[in-house]
């Protein structure tokens, strides 16, 4: 979906032909898998040259998704921290405002793209892992809308935690199984879900949910994640007449913060931030910032930062958004880290409850937990810059689904 | 490549493979498991390493790894067991099998020497295909370690020399698309694709995945080199724990039987 750049030294002309980005990235998967990732690259590749593949995931994007999302100025948190920042600081903020999406959140963006890859293919049956549920629940819908059978895969501590989105699947039609095995959350999920594709890779089509996993996941998750990125240049030039002068979203696996940025990553002048999960603090061990508390290894398909021990033995991650508790991120994101390009910062769970709040009283919009680190990031880095200058955040999702979550990290009784 | 593995597939009969989990029940009670394997005859050894997200594996290894976990095993507990296992049985081939991240995550050349110095004669590494091969597979080829590739059923005629390019000691022949310990293939699906293998190859090709019991193993030990038997009796030791020896012994025994008696 993505030409790549004519620059000879591009930075988006990664990763390599064989689905490295620098060190990371690659194809870490048992044998019987091997030959289905080649098919899906040539199939993706083919896809991409495709006129009638674009023109019908443009056009989902826009009568299913509701594409595109608005590019929001928010003149209130704007106002907020112009006030805390010395004199001449404090940018203005907009707000790329994915939870406006169909389902709620930029998940459905990927899946769009991914099922018809899987039509393309003549596969029956789709399978996904979910960790808070948000992927889950967009797998499903594009399940529906096709009218493929759809399994999802589901930590078993995930299913008692999350019991609105798992009805939400079901009404949608997907099966849900729980996964007992290990701590029983996403990282478990994504385990149970290559074993099922491995024992029926036959017919079936796994959609992972962000750009991480075996080449060529991490390449078309972010082409059908730029979609961001490609409306938000769009959308600030006809705005502003320029482009923003700094770029931030939260990283998981890392798939909304890859969309946003990976249009932009050859313009010198656009900074990017990353922000990581610090859970209770990096130095507490309880987080799931993979780039500050990780180190490169190999897990689910690809070489990348990961939570883990000396011995290479993978470590549970923490963070009080579901969505960023995974000890891993996309190798690209890896890739970006160790060239400097994007910086990765951490938000602790307590930061990113206070922005939660403050974006719900000062701006109206409830946003996703996930979504709320990288708000938290704001008081650090809106007094970097000036008052003409620009800042976009990815509100990737909306938080609906995190008042529960958020009213017993307060102390509500609903 | 391995004197060791070779001898073990040149004596004239089908060799048993046989598979337990490193540390479970304890890293202690391994080598009492491990001896009975030899005194029952098995012909190689595959040691398994445990690893958090054990991806190709079903519910019998997943929860022997747990119980490996539990008993603190750590990868120097896995490497002191290997060593002591060579001083015990000079002759006996010995493969370490598990996921790259416990094998390259202190440098594949650190790992190759490990397994070097302990005396382990192959390493089978479950999620390094041949693409990704230059991980691991340069560094244990320049210890004089074999790498042994797993082919499956979804490895076409147009994949396989790259599997088998690089790899020695013998060719794991995953007998069904699917993770351990679950069901059977048909036979008749086994026999064709031994033969397959076999015409691109003159590596042994042990078969595997879902084999259990000694009628099982005798049917495939008539048409391939070898068969590996895992996930049962890691279950005997998760039934027995600290006394599994005798158990697993027995049902070595049998397995052992059933394979070297195959072709008659």
């Amino acid at each position: 979906m993505n030409a790549p750049s004519s620059q000879a030294n591009s930075l988006k002309n990664q990763p390599d032909e064989s689905g490295h980005f620098g060190a990371f990235g690659g194809r870490y998967v048992a044998e019987t898998l091997m030959p289905l990732i080649l098919d899906l690259e040539r199939e993706y590749n083919a896809a991409k040259k495709d006129p009638a593949f674009r023109a019908e995931f443009d056009d989902l994007l826009e009568h299913f998704v509701g594409r595109p999302s608005p590019l929001y100025y928010a003149p209130r948190i704007t106002a907020h921290y112009r006030d805390k920042a010395p004199a001449g600081k404090g940018p203005k903020i907009y707000f790329k405002r994915e939870e406006l999406n169909h389902t709620g959140a930029h998940k459905i963006n990927n899946c769009v793209g991914q099922i018809l890859l899987a039509m393309r293919m003549g596969k029956t049956r789709i399978i996904a892992e979910t960790g808070a549920g948000q992927h889950g629940v967009a797998t499903a819908t594009v399940a529906a809308r096709f009218g493929l059978p759809c399994t999802i895969f589901m930590g078993a501590k995930d299913v008692e935690r999350q019991k609105p989105n798992v009805f939400r699947m079901k009404l949608l039609g997907a099966e849900v199984h729980p996964v007992t095995s290990g701590a029983e959350t996403l990282k478990d999920a994504m385990n149970e879900a290559l074993r099922d594709w491995v024992a029926n890779v036959h017919d079936t089509f796994y959609i992972i949910g962000t750009a991480a996993g075996p080449h060529p996941y991490p390449e078309l998750v972010r082409d059908f994640q730029s979609v961001i990125g490609k409306e938000t240049r769009e959308q600030i030039m006809k705005a502003e007449s320029r482009l923003p002068d700094m770029l931030v979203a939260a990283v998981g696996g890392g798939s909304n913060a890859i969309g946003l940025f990976h249009p932009f990553l050859d313009d010198a002048q656009v900074a990017m931030v990353g922000i990581e999960a610090a859970g209770h603090g990096i130095e507490s061990g309880q987080h799931a910032a993979s780039l500050k508390g990780g180190k490169p290894g190999i897990l689910h398909g690809n070489k990348t930062y990961l939570l883990q021990d000396e011995d290479g033995q993978i470590t549970e991650a923490h963070s009080i958004s579901a969505g960023l508790d995974y000890p891993g991120i996309g190798p690209e994101h890896s890739w970006l880290h160790e060239s400097g390009r994007v910086e990765y910062v951490p938000i602790t769970d307590k930061q990113a409850l206070e922005a939660f709040q403050l974006c719900c009283e000062l701006e109206g919009i409830i946003p996703a937990l996930e979504s709320s680190h990288a708000l938290a990031a704001l008081p650090e880095l809106t007094q970097r810059l000036g008052e003409d200058q620009i800042l976009v955040v990815n509100v990737s999702g909306r938080g609906d689904k995190d008042i529960f979550t958020v009213a017993e990290a307060l102390g509500v009784e609903l | 490549m391995s004197q060791r593995l070779s001898a073990a597939f040149a004596k004239g009969r089908p060799a048993l493979v046989t598979f337990v989990t490193a540390g479970d029940p304890t890293p202690d009670a391994t080598a009492s498991i491990l001896d009975a394997l030899v005194e029952g005859g098995a012909d190689v050894i595959e040691l398994g390493m445990p690893f958090t997200d054990p991806m190709a594996d079903g519910p019998a290894i997943q929860r022997a790894n747990l119980r490996s976990f539990a008993a603190g095993t750590k990868t120097a507990d896995i490497l002191a067991i290997a060593t002591a296992f060579r001083a015990r049985h000079p002759e006996v081939p010995l493969v370490l099998m598990g996921y790259a991240n416990p094998m390259t995550i202190r440098g594949a050349d650190w790992f190759a020497a490990e397994c070097a110095k302990a005396g382990v004669d192959g390493v089978i590494c479950v999620d390094i295909p041949p693409e990704e091969d230059r991980e691991l597979g340069p560094a244990l080829r320049a210890a004089g370690i074999s790498p042994i590739r797993l082919a499956t059923p979804t490895t076409d005629a147009a994949r396989l020399p790259a599997v088998l390019d690089g790899s020695s000691g013998f060719l794991y022949y995953v007998s069904v698309a699917g993770i351990t310990g679950q069901q059977q293939a048909a036979l008749g699906s086994i026999e064709e694709a031994v033969s397959r293998l076999k015409a691109a190859t003159d590596l042994p090709v042990a078969v595997g995945f879902g084999v259990r019991t000694p009628e099982q193993a005798a049917a495939i030990a008539k048409v391939a080199s070898g068969v590996v038997v895992g996930s049962a009796l890691v279950e005997i030791v998760g039934e027995h724990g600290a006394d599994a020896a005798g158990p697993v012994r027995d049902a070595t025994r049998a397995l052992a039987d059933a394979v070297h008696g195959a072709r008659g």
